[in-house]
Order: C-alpha cells, then sequence, then structure tokens
C-alpha cells in the first residue's frame, strides 16, 4: 500500500501536469503506438524524467492500448524503473556478489540508517534516495557505492559517512 | 473434412489413442486418469507456470508439463510414480510454505482446488514454513474483496481479466518473493478500470477472491420484526444453486429454493423473473419507437451492470444508445416499494428487498444514487447464488430433502421469456417475441429464435418482422462487447438491436454462481447445462410471451399505465454516467 502515496506524486499542481503531459506526447510522437514499443517509452521517460510519473503511465496507456495494471506490472519487475523521483544524490549500493561478500550489506544498513529511509526511496527533502544495484563490474575494488554513477570503492561505514557529510 | 492424424501413445500403461495436438493432460483425461492442476484452466491459462501437472516420460531427463506438452507418436507416460508424486508435493510444500492457511474460516473451504490438492497429497505438514508475505485484504468495494494471502500467483484471474473480458484491471506486479497479482499502483479495484463481472472469482482455485458478503445484514433484517423483508430471485439462480448441496450440474430447483426462502424466514418469496418480464415491456415498447424514428439505433441492452459500468467507463460518447431501463431486479424493487406497497398497505420504508443474483455487479448497481424512488433505494441487500447456499447451510436445512414450493403471489408469476433473460440471447428472443407481436398485431407462428441462442461469442442474424426487417446482434464476455463497441464508434453498426452480457455464457455464469474447479470444466460443459435447464423451463411454461403475463397487465392496468408512459418512466428506468477508469 506504500506505493499509494507516490501515484499522488505529479499530480499536486495543474501548470506542471500541463507542461508534462505536453513533453509526453513529444515523447509519445515518436513511436508508433504499437504494443512493443512499451519498454523503449517507459526507458525515454525514465532517463528524462528519473522515474515514471503517474501522468505518464497514464499517457503510454492511453496511447498503446495497454491497461495501466500492465504497465505497473512491468515497471515494478525491472528494477531500472522507478515510481519516484530520486534524489538530487542517487546512492546505490552493490549488492552484487563479489560487493556483498566483502560486506556491502553493513553499507547498505549504515545508509539506511543514516538517512532514515529505505532502499527504493527518497529523503522527503528530495535530497538523498537509495537503491540497491547488481555487479557495476568494478568487483576488483569491492565493496563499490556510487552517488550519481560516480564509483566509490574499498567503501567502509567510516568512507560512506565522510562521502555522506561532504554532500550535506 | 480433413483427416485428423491421430497419436497412439501410452499412460499408465493404458493404451490411448488421440489426436495430434492434444496435451498429455486431456489424453489422459480421456481414459479416465487423473493429473493434478493448478494453474491450468482450459483455453483460458494454459500457461504451464506451476508445475503440479508434471508427468514422467519414458526416455526423456526432467519431467513433463502435462497441461502443455503435446502427445507424441509411441509416448510411455507415467503419471504418479513416486518420483513424480514427491516432486509435486515439494512444489505444494513451497506454495503452502506463503499460504495463510485458516481453511477453517475460509469461503473456499470444501471447495478449494488448493485444498483439495493438500488433502490428495497427504500434506500432513509444511517442510518449509518460512517468512510469509502480508496483504492488506482490498474490500473497500462494494462487489468484490481480494485476499492476497490466499493467492497462489496461477494467473488464472490475470488471464480473464485481460484476455476474456479484455479489462486489464489486474495483473502480475513486483517480482521474486514480492510477485503480487494487483491493481495499478495497488489501489484498490474500487478505484480502477473494473466493471465487477466477478469473472476472476469463478476463475480462482483459492479463496484469494471472493464477493462483499452481505449475509449479515440480512440475518440482521430477518431477525427485525418491524422489517418486512422481500426476496426476489434471478432467473438463473435456480439452475445452479442446487449444485452447491450436490445436486447435478443443470439441475432446476426452483421449488426447493423457494421452501428454503420461506424456511429462512422471509416474509415474501417472488420471483424476478416477473421483473424479466417488465423489462421486456419497457424494453419491447422502447425500441420499437426508437426502430420507427430512427432516433440512437442500434439500441442496446442495459440489464448487465458490469457491461453498464464498462460502457460508462470505456464508451461514455455511446451512452445514448443504451436502453434507459433498469435491470430486472431494480424494476421488481421499485414495484415492490410502490406499487405492492400501496396495495398492501405497508410502509415502504420498512420494507426490506433483497435480491439473489448470480452477480457481484448487481451489489454496485444497487447502491448507485439512481437506483431510488422517493429517497429509497429500490433494492437494499443482493446476495450472490453462493450467500444463499451459505445462509441455507448455516440455517441447518437439508435442501435436497425440500418439498417443492411455489413463488408467492401476486407477483409470483413469470413467463417463459423471463426465465430465459438468464442465458445469452435470451433477453434478444424474450424481447423479440414481445417486439414482433407489437409490430404486426399478429400472433407469432413460431417463438423460437434460435439464430440467437448458443455459445458463440458474437451472434448475429436477421429478423423479419411483417415488413420489417431487424438486424440484431447478441454479444457476451466483456471481450466480445468491445468488438461489437469498436463498430459503433467507427460507424460500421447496421444493425438496430444489441443485446449484451458483461459475463461468457450471460448469467448463468455470472460471478455470484456456484464455482467449478478446473477439472470440472474440463470435462463437463457447465455453460450448456445450464443454459438448457433454461430453456427447459421456458418450454414448460404455460405463458412463454411478456406481454401476454395477466400479472403484467394488471399492474400496467391499475397502476403503471401505457408501457413507457410516464409513471412506468419514473418507476422503471433510469440514466447512465460517464466514470472515470481509473480514480488515482
Ligand atoms: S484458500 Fe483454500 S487452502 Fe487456502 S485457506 Fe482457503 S480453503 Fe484453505
Ligand atoms: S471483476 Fe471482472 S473486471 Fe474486475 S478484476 Fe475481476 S475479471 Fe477483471
Ligand atoms: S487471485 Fe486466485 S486466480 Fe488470481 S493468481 Fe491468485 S490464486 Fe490465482
Ligand atoms: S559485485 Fe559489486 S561491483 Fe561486481
Ligand atoms: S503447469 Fe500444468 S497445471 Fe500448472
Amino acid at each position: 500500500m506504500e506505493e499509494k502515496n507516490i501515484q499522488e506524486e505529479g499530480s499536486c499542481c495543474n501548470c506542471m501536469d500541463e507542461k508534462l503531459e505536453k513533453e509526453l506526447d513529444e515523447i509519445l510522437e515518436k513511436y508508433t503506438n504499437s504494443k512493443d514499443n512499451l519498454i523503449q517509452i517507459l526507458n525515454e521517460v525514465q532517463i528524462k524524467y528519473g522515474y515514471i510519473p503517474q501522468i505518464a503511465q497514464r499517457k503510454i496507456s492511453e496511447y498503446l492500448g495497454i491497461p495501466m495494471a500492465e504497465i505497473y506490472g512491468v515497471i515494478t519487475f525491472y528494477s531500472r524503473f522507478t515510481l519516484k523521483p530520486k534524489g538530487k544524490y542517487a546512492i546505490s549500493v552493490c549488492l552484487g556478489t563479489a560487493c556483498f561478500v566483502k560486506g556491502s550489506e553493513k553499507i547498505m544498513e549504515r545508509l539506511k540508517q543514516r538517512l532514515n529511509i529505505s532502499e527504493g526511496e527518497t529523503t522527503p527533502d528530495g535530497k538523498f534516495s537509495i537503491d540497491a544495484t547488481r555487479c557495476v563490474g568494478a568487483c576488483g575494488i569491492a565493496p563499490v557505492f556510487t552517488v550519481n554513477g560516480e564509483v566509490y570503492g574499498k567503501a567502509t561505514v567510516k568512507k560512506l559517512d565522510e562521502v555522506l557529510d561532504s554532500l550535506q | 473434412m480433413s483427416e485428423e492424424k491421430m497419436i497412439n501413445l501410452k499412460i499408465d500403461n493404458k493404451d490411448v489413442r488421440v489426436p495430434e495436438g492434444t496435451t498429455i493432460l486431456e489424453a489422459a483425461r480421456k481414459v479416465n486418469i487423473d493429473i493434478p492442476t493448478l494453474c491450468f484452466l482450459k483455453e483460458i491459462n494454459e500457461v504451464g507456470d506451476c508445475r503440479m501437472c508434471i508427468t514422467e516420460v519414458e526416455g526423456r531427463r526432467g519431467f513433463a508439463t502435462s497441461c502443455i506438452q503435446k502427445v507424441e507418436e509411441g509416448m510411455v507416460v507415467h503419471t504418479n510414480s513416486p518420483a513424480v508424486i514427491e516432486a509435486r508435493r515439494t512444489i505444494l510444500d513451497l506454495i503452502l510454505s506463503n499460504h495463510h492457511r485458516d481453511c477453517l474460516t475460509c469461503v473456499r473451504n470444501g471447495n478449494c482446488e488448493l485444498q483439495s490438492l493438500a488433502q490428495k497429497l497427504n500434506m500432513t505438514d509444511i517442510r518449509y514454513d518460512g517468512v510469509k508475505n502480508e496483504y492488506e485484504i482490498d474490500e473497500l468495494s462494494p462487489s468484490i474483496v481480494r485476499d492476497f494471502n490466499k493467492c497462489i500467483l496461477c494467473r488464472r484471474c490475470v488471464a480473464t481479466c485481460k484476455k476474456v473480458q479484455k479489462i486489464g484491471a489486474i495483473d502480475t506486479t513486483q517480482r521474486g518473493f514480492s510477485s503480487c497479482i494487483s491493481t495499478v499502483g495497488n489501489n484498490s479495484l474500487n478505484d480502477v478500470n473494473c466493471t465487477f463481472c466477478g469473472q476472476c472469482i469463478e476463475n480462482c482455485p483459492t479463496g484469494a477472491l471472493h464477493e462483499k458478503e452481505s449475509i449479515e445484514e440480512v440475518w440482521k433484517k430477518l431477525k427485525d420484526p418491524e422489517t418486512y423483508v422481500v426476496v426476489q430471485t434471478a432467473p438463473a439462480v435456480r439452475v445452479a444453486l442446487g449444485e452447491e448441496f450436490g445436486m447435478p450440474i443443470g439441475t432446476n430447483a426452483t421449488g426447493k429454493m423457494v421452501n428454503a426462502l420461506k424456511c429462512l424466514g422471509f416474509d415474501k418469496v417472488f420471483d424476478t423473473n416477473t421483473g424479466a418480464d417488465f423489462t421486456i415491456m419497457e424494453e419491447g415498447t422502447e425500441f420499437v419507437k426508437r426502430f420507427k424514428e430512427n432516433d440512437n439505433l442500434p439500441m442496446i441492452t442495459s440489464c448487465s451492470p458490469g457491461w453498464v459500468k464498462y460502457i460508462e467507463m470505456n464508451y461514455p460518447e455511446n451512452l445514448k444508445h443504451l436502453s434507459s431501463c433498469k435491470s430486472p431486479h431494480e424494476m421488481f424493487g421499485a414495484l415492490i416499494k410502490t406499487y405492492y406497497a400501496e396495495k398492501e398497505n405497508i410502509d415502504p420504508a420498512k420494507i426490506y428487498v433483497v435480491s439473489v443474483m448470480p452477480c457481484i455487479a448487481k451489489k454496485f448497481e444497487r447502491q448507485r444514487e439512481e437506483m431510488k424512488e422517493n429517497g429509497l433505494y429500490d433494492v437494499d441487500a443482493v446476495l450472490t447464488t453462493r450467500e444463499l447456499a451459505r445462509m441455507i447451510k448455516s440455517a441447518n436445512i437439508e435442501f435436497t430433502e425440500l418439498e417443492d414450493e411455489a413463488f408467492d403471489d401476486p407477483m409470483g408469476e413469470a413467463t417463459g421469456a423471463g426465465a430465459i433473460f438468464g442465458v445469452t440471447g435470451g433477453v434478444m428472443e424474450a424481447a423479440l417475441r414481445s417486439v414482433s407481436e407489437i409490430l404486426t398485431g399478429k400472433e407469432l407462428e413460431k417463438i423460437d429464435f434460435e439464430e440467437v441462442r448458443g455459445q458463440t461469442g458474437i451472434k448475429r442474424a436477421t429478423i423479419k418482422i411483417g415488413d420489417n426487417e431487424i438486424k440484431v446482434v447478441v454479444a457476451h464476455g466483456l471481450g466480445n462487447a468491445q468488438t461489437i463497441m469498436e463498430e459503433i464508434k467507427q460507424g460500421k453498426a447496421d444493425y438496430q438491436f444489441v443485446e449484451i452480457m458483461a459475463c461468457p455464457g450471460g448469467c448463468i455464469m455470472g460471478g455470484g454462481q456456484p464455482i467449478k474447479s478446473s477439472k470440472t470444466r474440463m470435462t463437463v460443459d457447465v455453460r450448456k447445462k445450464r443454459a438448457d435447464a433454461m430453456y427447459t423451463i421456458d418450454e414448460k411454461s404455460k405463458i412463454r410471451k411478456s406481454h401476454e403475463n395477466p400479472v403484467l397487465q394488471k399492474i400496467y392496468q391499475d397502476y403503471l399505465g401505457e408501457p413507457g408512459g410516464h409513471k412506468a418512466h419514473e418507476i422503471l428506468h433510469t440514466h447512465y454516467t460517464e466514470r472515470e477508469k481509473y480514480r488515482i
């Protein structure tokens, strides 16, 4: 039920909605209304907004003739799609095998504790968000976490704290 | 006819010969060998997901999934080897480990495919008992409750909703351990594009989906001496209720049903079939007028509330095509609280009307604001056929032992036309019987309109009435309704009269009817048996045309005036509104 609030996101202000709708129309125009385009459209929206707003889900549903439940199913199936905006600093902790063995779980725990949010969530001030990723191809310097794509290797709880402090 | 290629194989040492393309499961059932299934539902969900139906095929590594694996020449299959049984038990163990196993207090206790499998496979303890998912129960809608703590992810509901009904209100969401069947944004079914057709309930093997019960309210009113409790039963209930008490599918249990309702303490037991006769009078009159004036044709029937909600959400610009008639039980409820109350000198505010229906969308319809007369709802509670069976069981009534009883006067007598309302094509046929005679003023020679009977999803026919030719269409199941609506939308409709029912097969297969297991549905034609029972009731009726029903004639004469007239409109007609598909 937790998703409920998130779904309201993006419908708070009419003028914002209008702008968003116009942009979404522009995105949709690039594609034919074949159902096969769903993933690509979602991808483009995710990249542009950092998440898939509910209005986008609704518009894509109308455009492709796919029920919203199915689109929601696809979004929640793939970890690269998200239902809420990422924070200004999007932090990902690798939970791939190599990192996990080297204790990346502890880093995740610490991160959640410091920011007081769970995986997949964003702090109320919109500053930080946490995600778990699988192997990011930096096993040599495991464990790793990333901030907006920048990789921090041989991570420790202490190092995480330092990085977080520098971002405050 | 092209020759079918036949395949020979051995299943559990029996020689079997079946056409090419048959699955192992079907081939086995032909020779009475039962292979257990869970996710399989004939023609609806044939995906091979749960692996409960595995069998061993000699010379092959691994198990064969018998519900999707096609037979091959010379195959030797073992359906019950110790290895197979052990594997099935492991699969079931994993399912049960994440299942709220409170069978004793579950609505499906005694009619659950999961429960009977556990019993069959002798699951006396659960080996992998681990963490369980905890889901909030969704009971916000007036019609349907979803309890995903009982869900085994077979996806039969998803296939039904998406492929048969073409709605897609629910789908598989999340993944891995979090995987669950849900709506967009995990919202209540009340706030999304669900039509409350209830077909998902009919197809769910477990207690994860069921109707929103009204039993408690009804007991309460039955206990209250101040309330005059009237019950009416829909045409389709009588041909299915017996199944809940072990009677064969297709038994007409009208007399026992009436007796049981009297035992339960209802003050009056009336027949919705009479309501259906009123619907025919009103709808027939409306059609004749619209046909003559070429006004908003085609006219579409409006007695299926799941269908009405569907068109309100999906084709609001075409609402003008709907007949303005209320559905039969609403018409009848309205008459009970007006005509009958006046006649019997009872305060309508003290009358409580209960409708026993094969349908869960009627629960939604009942509480629509339009379904009111002088501030009182036409109908106060809707019970499904299943709920009535539960009440009869609670009261310890030996249903099968009951004597037959007749509906109460003065509204008890109904025609055969009213009876067939419960089956696809029935409303059309009943209407045509009356429309013909109204239009031509002559008696029909043949009153059976075979063209609109049968199970084809969309039936089209041209009916000659006097000098007129009327093109009619009958569609059942919302997937087929969509096809018709698209034709209308694109201006391709060359027909004048359309009957639509939300449930495939019509009300006899409604979302409130007794639930049949996947196995029963694979081996018995439930639809046909129930439909045949309805047509037999029609054939045996003394009067088979609605406009000849003396009860109706009297009520029109004494109270309503002309069919389609002012008073009739006030009490028996309604209007529709555009509805948002997603209120999220
Ligand atoms: S769904 Fe079936 S197995 Fe589960 S609690 Fe209900 S009756 Fe028992
Ligand atoms: S009631 Fe009908 S529309 Fe609603 S979820 Fe079930 S099958 Fe879909
Ligand atoms: S709700 Fe019922 S039909 Fe749907 S997936 Fe769960 S168990 Fe299967
Ligand atoms: S496992 Fe973390 S980078 Fe490979
Ligand atoms: S895989 Fe055959 S019944 Fe589920």
